[in-house]
């Protein structure tokens, strides 16, 4: 028996409507079931106080302020890397062997998971280097993790730079240097910006280079130099060693609002910066 | 001081464009170095196709690793490509741009929930209902596979959407012209011309499930051996190295990075792959 | 100095640009071919011809501007003050600094007006606010905007009409303090009060600058321009007094362009 176009149409767009509408739930489910689970552990004391018993009570603010920290300390590094990066892709060279060579290994680096990323900066930072489990170990590791991700937006944004802008410049009688940061890179910042967001984003919640690099103290850290445990890496403890199921879902839903606030600001820039642009 | 030496300038932008594939190199070189010599010593074959792993007597085979990390990336696949590619068909063809504005973000912004997160909801909601519904222990190769689909969705969709977005309005007009429905256009027109970018997000999302590791380690039981069922408990190879790379020295630590030299090649030539499918799109716009 | 142009309605002015077997390619693609002409200090020359003649690429080439293109060349001699632009004593960003441009679209940079005005001034290192004030006032005069905006100077630029963004280029095209202000159809988008003012300040200042204005629309050339040379396909066809081009041209091509046959 065959079906008219009709009817078959009906029926493939109802099962793929189906399909997107049982990815949504399913995404959705994710965040409202850690959110309806964790809010309750949530209180000023468990956000601005130390945690005691290994996390079984108390607060969780030493992993906050890793977690602040380890990102910063990433973007602080990978930023004007990344940012040269695309500079040099688009305003100072033009399409050879070289630059193909450049957007390849930043393709595969982005490509490469955490957890080798994990295994690089526990022998390369942690121990050859002897930075030992702290903050510059884990804040350098994730800054070599983000890196495409900061290339490849801040690459795009500045492509999407007028060209009559970079000929009025130069005709104006500026150098190439001064066109770039005078008027190129100006017009590109909120796609900069979404990049590095993305990479804050992205820092905050990960986890396997995490531990391997940065350690997982308790204690809250002094110097760049400490050992520090972020929200996900405590998060992950708690919920693996099963210490305590409710400072878990608090964890996990201060990590959760965290990065989706992070990555809001970051497509929300993106947004109007296409509105902007077109 | 008119001119801060833009030959300076150039010279210091193109030390740092080296930076990302002098990190790559730095992270090849450095996993290798620690994990080459173990890799020869033993043998090929005997790290690989060798099944007991058990560093205290010093057997180190990885093939139940490697059966799992293949299972468990078939089965997200199996889940997570025909679901996400369908999603992307239908945020392009069949709903109006506006919807799609706002669910493809939707679905980019959840990219960013943490893997452990999805491992705790594996750990405290579908090991449970497997345990329940299906027997055996629930953190599984099952579970592990669910979850994995799960977390690569929004890859495959971002890219297909991507990809299909791409395809010129006029190759759908001419198939409408000719009396076609829009399902008879996508499946005979659209998909064929995406497929290379729709593939490409596919290889993508495999890299990512082969290379995803900590929610698998809180769903997947962890038990080192060759599953014989989708309800065993499995290790995968990130599973193994992050497992036991705390506290191990020594030979064992050499044999995890020999694990991760494994891990590497395979996710190499998943992004090659991937880049390749991308290149043939671009070029394939042009002719 | 031989080939000086001396017409009846002038006397022999110094020569500015000499322009000697000039050939320029974008890649494989030939645009101009062999052009040899001068061009007279503090006149205006018209540059006239249908699109695709070379009138914008010969432009670009006079400031270098086609520099930024990774694949172009260039062939023959460009001399300025009897000084090869292509030789390997000229700085191009200096050398820019000496011709202004205005394009054919206006292109506001997405800042204030005057921080538009200034943006040049500042890159030779002025920094004294008075002395940029000084020059923002008399380059917006001179493109005859300054009553307009004399009150809003920290507008965004892009916030002016379209005549007025023209003349703003104009003007920050005159703050650089240039020796040649070259024009690429600077008209082309603008309403007839606009290109009249636009053309009112030309004349003006054709006392103090040598100008080089290439036009699709003729008539312009006719009203403004006191020598005009017509290009087609690359070539220069002929180069003489605005009013012989005009009335007696020498070639019958530019004849059938000028009296709109082709074109």
């Amino acid at each position: 028996m065959r079906l008219s176009p009709r009817l078959t149409q009906a029926f493939v767009v109802s099962l793929l409507g189906l399909a997107t509408a049982v990815t949504l739930v399913i995404l959705i489910f994710v965040i409202v079931f850690i959110l309806r689970k964790g809010l309750p552990a949530i209180d000023m004391e468990f956000l601005f106080t130390k945690p005691q018993d290994m996390g079984r009570a108390g607060g969780i603010l030493p992993t906050i302020v890793a977690s602040v920290l380890l990102p910063l300390i990433a973007v602080a590094i990978a930023a004007p890397l990344g940012v040269s990066t695309a500079v040099y892709l688009t305003e100072y060279t033009r399409e050879s062997r070289v630059t193909r060579l450049i957007r390849f290994g930043a393709d595969c680096l982005a490509g490469i998971p955490s957890i080798l990323f994990g295994l690089f900066g526990f022998i390369f930072f942690v121990t050859i280097l002897q930075m030992g489990w702290s903050l510059l170990s884990g804040g350098l590791t994730l800054a070599l993790m983000i890196l495409p991700t900061i290339i490849r937006t801040t690459e795009e944004a500045i492509r999407a730079v007028p060209n009559s802008y970079r000929e009025v410049s130069t005709s104006l009688g500026a150098t190439r240097f001064r066109t770039t940061a005078k008027v190129v890179l100006p017009n590109a910042l909120p796609g900069i910006v979404t990049g590095i967001m993305l990479g804050v984003g992205r820092s905050i919640g990960e986890t396997a280079a995490v531990i391997f690099t940065a350690g997982s103290s308790l204690r809250m850290p002094s110097s760049i130099f400490d050992s520090a445990r972020t929200m996900s890496v405590h998060f992950y403890i708690l919920a693996r060693e099963g210490l305590s199921s409710e400072k878990a879902y608090g964890t996990a839903a201060v990590l959760i609002i965290s990065v989706l606030a992070v990555n809001m600001v970051a497509y929300g820039l993106m947004n109007r910066f296409i509105r902007k642009r077109s | 001081m008119i001119r801060i030496g833009e030959k300076t300038v150039q010279r210091l932008l193109m030390a740092a464009a080296f930076s990302a594939i002098g990190g790559l190199l730095l992270i090849a070189l450095f996993i290798f170095k620690e994990g080459l010599s173990f890799f020869i010593e033993t043998g090929f074959r005997r790290f690989l196709f060798a099944d007991v792993w058990d560093p205290q007597s010093g057997l180190y085979g990885i093939f139940p690793m490697l059966v799992a990390s293949l299972w468990v990336t078939l089965g997200a696949m199996l889940l997570g490509a025909p679901l996400g590619i369908s999603v992307a068909v239908f945020l392009v063809e069949f709903v109006p741009r506006s919807v799609m504005r706002v669910v493809k973000p939707t679905i980019e912004l959840l990219a960013g929930i943490p893997s452990v997160v999805y491992g705790f909801i594996g750990v405290m909601v579908l090991a449970p209902f497997i345990r329940s519904t299906f027997g055996g222990p629930g953190l599984s190769l099952l579970a592990a596979s669910f979850i994995l689909g799960v977390m690569i969705l929004p890859t495959i969709i971002s890219i297909s959407v991507d990809a299909i977005t791409a395809v010129p309005a006029s190759y759908r007009e001419g198939s409408f012209a000719l009396g076609a429905t829009r399902w008879q256009t996508v499946r005979m027109v659209v998909l064929k011309a995406a497929r290379s970018g729709i593939i490409a997000s596919v290889i993508l999302g495999m890299g990512r499930a082969v290379g995803e590791t900590m929610a698998v380690i809180m769903v997947a039981g962890n038990a080192v051996k060759i599953p014989h069922s989708a309800l065993d408990s499995v290790r995968t190879l990130t599973a193994n190295i992050a497992l036991e790379m705390g506290y191990a020295t020594g030979r064992h630590r050499e044999a995890l990075f020999a694990t991760g030299i494994v891990l590497f090649v395979v996710i190499m030539i998943l992004n090659t792959a991937a880049g390749v499918m991308v290149r043939k799109r671009v070029s394939g716009k042009k002719g | 100095m031989e080939g000086l142009y001396s017409g009846e309605t002038m006397g022999p002015m110094p020569v500015k640009f000499s322009i000697q077997q000039l050939s320029t390619f974008y890649g494989s693609v030939q645009a101009l071919r062999s052009l040899s002409m001068d061009v007279a200090t503090n006149r205006i020359l018209g540059v006239i011809g249908p699109a695709g003649s070379g009138k914008t690429s010969f432009l670009r080439t006079l400031n270098r501007l086609n520099d930024l293109l990774p694949d172009f060349r260039v062939e023959g001699r460009v001399l300025l003050d009897g000084s090869d632009i292509y030789g390997p004593d000229t700085d191009p960003v200096l050398l820019r600094r000496r011709i202004g441009m205005v394009f054919a679209m206006p292109v506001p940079l997405p800042m204030s007006i005057y921080e538009n005005l200034v943006y040049g001034p500042k890159l030779t290192g002025i920094r004294d606010y008075q002395r940029l004030g000084e020059i923002v006032e008399k380059s917006l005069r001179a493109a005859y905007l300054w009553d307009e905006v004399k009150d809003r100077l920290n507008l965004p630029a892009l916030r002016l009409s379209g005549g007025q963004q023209q003349r703003l280029c104009l003007a920050r095209t005159l703050a650089l303090g240039p020796e040649v202000i070259l024009l690429d159809e600077p008209s082309s988008g603008l309403d007839p009060i606009s290109t009249a003012r636009i053309e009112e300040a030309l004349a003006e200042l054709k006392s103090s600058y040598t100008i080089i204005l290439v036009t699709n629309n003729t008539k312009q050339a006719s009203r403004v321009a006191d020598e005009t040379a017509f290009f087609l396909m690359g070539e220069l066809v002929e180069i003489g007094p605005t009013e012989k081009i005009f009335t007696a041209p020498g070639d019958s091509r530019t004849e059938d362009y000028v009296t709109g046959r082709f074109g």
